[in-house]
């Protein structure tokens, strides 16, 4: 039987990789938050000509207005995106009758959004509570499945932490696409990292289910050969479902599914991925590390009995 | 009867209903008080349109009571239906906030003008000093103790007496005076005309402002008592701005003002670019999923394949018969949906192997896989469960629609697919059993 276990540290290392050079660039140069989060003001205009006008244009029109910080972009669909800070409802017909006559081409409405700051700062605490009540119901939950397993409420843990370690994978690609690649934190991301979340815990479930079941078979057997019996019986089922649902249904959206989806596309790509490798890697051997209170060694010089 | 040919008949009329209700052109459903239009309905970031977010513009310690946020959501309603925007929906989202959604609008300023509006109309006595048109002013409306007469003095500090409130008023209408003025004329409830009818008597002379949230509108002078209980408001009116007073007076007042913190417009082409997008993705990975499944597990996968597709049919009649508002994290939120239940199948198939490998005969491995399956399935759906259900309390808690848009939508799919999972596979790999002897093609079934 293959022996997936013994090189655990290598797997925490290897998410450590893309963890660490993600929260530094978080660090340096913070998450790409759109105005969902921190309130402001999205205006995306098409215009009739097809042609583009040149930012210091769309900049003076903004300036003429009164509103002095204008960031504009243009996007891979010829259109225009104009982000400022939060204005008021009645200066968005404004801004397209001065874009309209000032730049003498019709400026069509593609899309608006208008946050309020302190709405905006809102959703982001919010959705931060709800994600930490819905853990600790998940690990209340897990804990109280595996009542007839030892320890039980390691389990929950575990598969928390795990979960934790797919939002931080999730975090540090959106961080580092957004510095490199202009990928902007909004709420389709909140929806892909709610889903990631959603399956992640599904998945580590899978997986200790069949610890759980092992338990009451294999009495006698090191924990550490149990729980790898318990992955290897389980691999073929976590490779199909990650095939299923993840890579056919999102390859597909990321080709087929337009600029505005394919964002979305690659990080549920990664998250979900990433569901699937933490069961394996990281939530599994995290039970056996507790198990065998390996931190114990971790600092002296005698080796971990991998 | 038999415990699997009633799971066979409870399939065959659920599918049956599922049909019916997907035939395009259905005429619709009508039992009672029950009528669904059995459309798809689709939301704002698919068909374009657009939504607000409004808040009591109060301070964050006053509170907002229930009855007050359920009447403005009903005088909003009103209001915009007047309006003729068709298929707008007015919600309450928390304690102090109101999402308002407009399908099919892109320039949504009247109409939000309109309704965001408190239309607190005040009789005011202005005394014999009139305020222009335009100021703002104080009134004793709301207060404990009644403003004395007014003085000619300081008339910024003044605070001034409110005869009566709009809600007096019992009929309004637009019209045109003589010089092709817009005018709004109303009528007054009985007691109103009395309180009226005994203010102008013993004021004659004297100026009566009619002041709407607490701007002066117009300020007339009492020529006569009136004693009929109608009037005539005149101002600067346009024909829309007549209107729009007209409908704040029709439709009473919000008993709470209410200020815009959030508009998301989203223009039409964008909205069908991104169903059509999402739907051809769809269906792409629906068919390479089902070529995977029915090549890798064979007869099982097969009917994995079908149950899918019940799954499928299920889903979209329950998204009808709520009816679900599909919106882009909904539809994600049916993607991993459609995602868990195909987990469960894969989850008894890859049992079924283990047990055929350890070499018992097809019809044992069948229900072993079953029995052994079930434990994670049951408790991960119920994890899903528990966490889509602080999602959707955290979504129309704080009118976060996305997320409970999400919420619904995976929530409904774990549901129907824990039906799938326990009725529908099951019985449809018994059912094939009784067909093909599974003794001679076990290589169907993958062993």
């Amino acid at each position: 039987m293959i022996n997936i276990l013994g090189k655990r540290y290598y797997y925490f290392a290897l998410s450590m990789l893309i963890i660490i050079p993600g929260m530094i660039v978080l660090a340096i140069w913070g998450l790409p938050l759109s105005i969902d989060f921190q309130g402001g003001t999205m205006l995306e205009v098409q215009f009739a000509s097809g042609n583009l006008p040149s930012t210091e244009d769309v900049v003076a029109v903004y300036s003429q207005l009164g509103i002095n910080d204008p960031q504009v972009q243009t996007t891979g669909q010829n259109t225009l995106n104009i982000r400022s800070s939060f204005l008021d409802d009645s200066m968005r017909s404004e801004i397209l009758n001065a874009l309209t006559t000032q730049l003498n081409d019709q400026a069509e409405l593609v899309r608006y959004e208008s946050v309020g700051p302190t709405i905006g700062r809102e959703v982001t605490s919010r959705a931060g509570i709800a994600v930490g009540v819905a853990a600790l119901a998940v690990i209340l939950y897990i804990t109280y499945a595996f009542r007839g397993v030892p320890h039980a409420v390691r389990y929950g843990i575990c598969a928390i932490i795990a979960m934790i370690h797919d939002v931080l994978i999730v975090i540090s690609i959106a961080a580092i696409g957004g510095h490199f690649f202009g990928w902007q934190i909004d709420s389709l991301f909140l929806t892909a990292l709610l889903t990631v979340i959603g399956f992640s815990t599904q998945d580590k479930i899978v997986v200790f289910d069949r610890i759980r079941e092992n338990n009451n078979i294999f009495r006698r057997l090191p924990f550490e050969t149990l729980v790898n019996h318990s992955i290897v019986q389980t691999l073929q089922r976590s490779i199909n479902t990650q095939l299923m649902t993840v890579e056919f249904m999102l390859l597909a959206l990321a080709l087929f599914g337009g600029i505005t989806l394919r964002e979305f596309a690659v990080i549920l790509l990664v998250g979900l991925f990433s569901g699937t490798y933490s069961s394996i890697f990281i939530a599994a051997p995290i039970l056996v590390v507790w198990e065998k209170k390996e931190w114990r060694s971790w600092f002296h010089r005698t080796p971990v009995n991998a | 009867m038999n415990r699997r040919y009633l799971f066979l008949i409870v399939i065959l009329l659920v599918v049956i209903l599922g049909v019916w209700i997907n035939v395009p052109n259905n005429p619709g459903l009508k039992i009672g008080n029950f009528e669904r239009t059995l459309e798809t309905q689709l939301g704002l970031d698919l068909r374009g349109g657009v939504q607000v977010l409004l808040e009591a513009d109060l301070p964050e310690t006053t509170e907002v009571d229930a009855q007050s946020l359920q009447d403005a959501v009903q005088i909003l309603e009103n209001r915009t239906n007047a309006l003729g925007v068709s298929e707008n929906l007015f919600q309450a989202a928390g304690t102090r906030r109101i999402v308002g959604e407009f399908p099919g609008l892109t320039n949504p300023d009247d109409v939000i003008a309109t309704i965001q509006e408190t239309g607190q109309l005040e009789f005011v006595d202005m005394g014999s000093a009139p305020l222009p048109e335009g100021t703002v002013v104080k009134t004793d409306f709301g207060l404990a103790e009644t403003a004395p007469a007014p003085t000619s003095e300081n008339p910024e500090d003044q605070i001034y007496h409110t005869v009566m409130t709009g809600t007096l008023i019992n009929s309004v209408a637009v019209t045109r005076d003589p010089t092709g003025k817009y005018v709004v004329n109303f009528e007054l409830k009985p007691e109103g005309r009395d309180i009226f009818a005994e203010f102008t008597a013993s004021h004659v002379g004297q100026y009566l402002a009619i002041v709407l949230d607490k701007t002066v509108v117009s300020t007339p002078v009492i020529s006569t008592a009136i004693t009929e209980g109608s009037g005539i408001i005149e101002g600067n009116f346009t024909n829309d701005s007549a209107n729009a007073l007209a409908i704040q007076l029709r439709y009473g007042s919000l008993p709470i003002p209410l200020k815009v913190v959030e508009t998301r417009v989203i223009g039409p082409t964008l909205g069908a670019d991104s169903l059509n997008k999402s739907l051809v993705a769809g269906l792409v990975g629906f068919l390479i999923v089902i070529a995977f499944m029915a090549i890798y597990y064979r007869l099982p996968g097969l009917v994995a394949n079908v149950a899918i597709l019940i799954f499928a049919l299920i889903t979209l009649s329950v998204y009808k018969l709520i009816p679900v508002t599909l919106t882009l994290p909904g539809i994600a939120g049916f993607l991993l949906s459609t995602g868990t239940a195909l987990d469960a199948n894969i989850l008894i198939f890859e049992r079924l192997r283990e047990e055929l490998r350890a070499g018992r005969n097809v019809k044992t491995a069948i229900q072993l896989g079953w029995q052994r399956a079930w434990p994670s399935i049951r408790d991960s759906n119920i994890a899903a469960i528990i966490t889509c259900a602080i999602l959707f309390w955290f979504g129309s808690q704080f009118g976060a629609t996305v997320v409970r848009g999400f919420a619904v939508t995976l929530f409904l799919g774990v549901l129907i697919s824990l039906f799938t999972a326990i009725v529908v596979t099951r019985s449809l790999l018994n059912l094939v059993t009784d067909f093909v002897d599974p003794a001679k093609h076990s290589k169907w079934f993958g062993a």
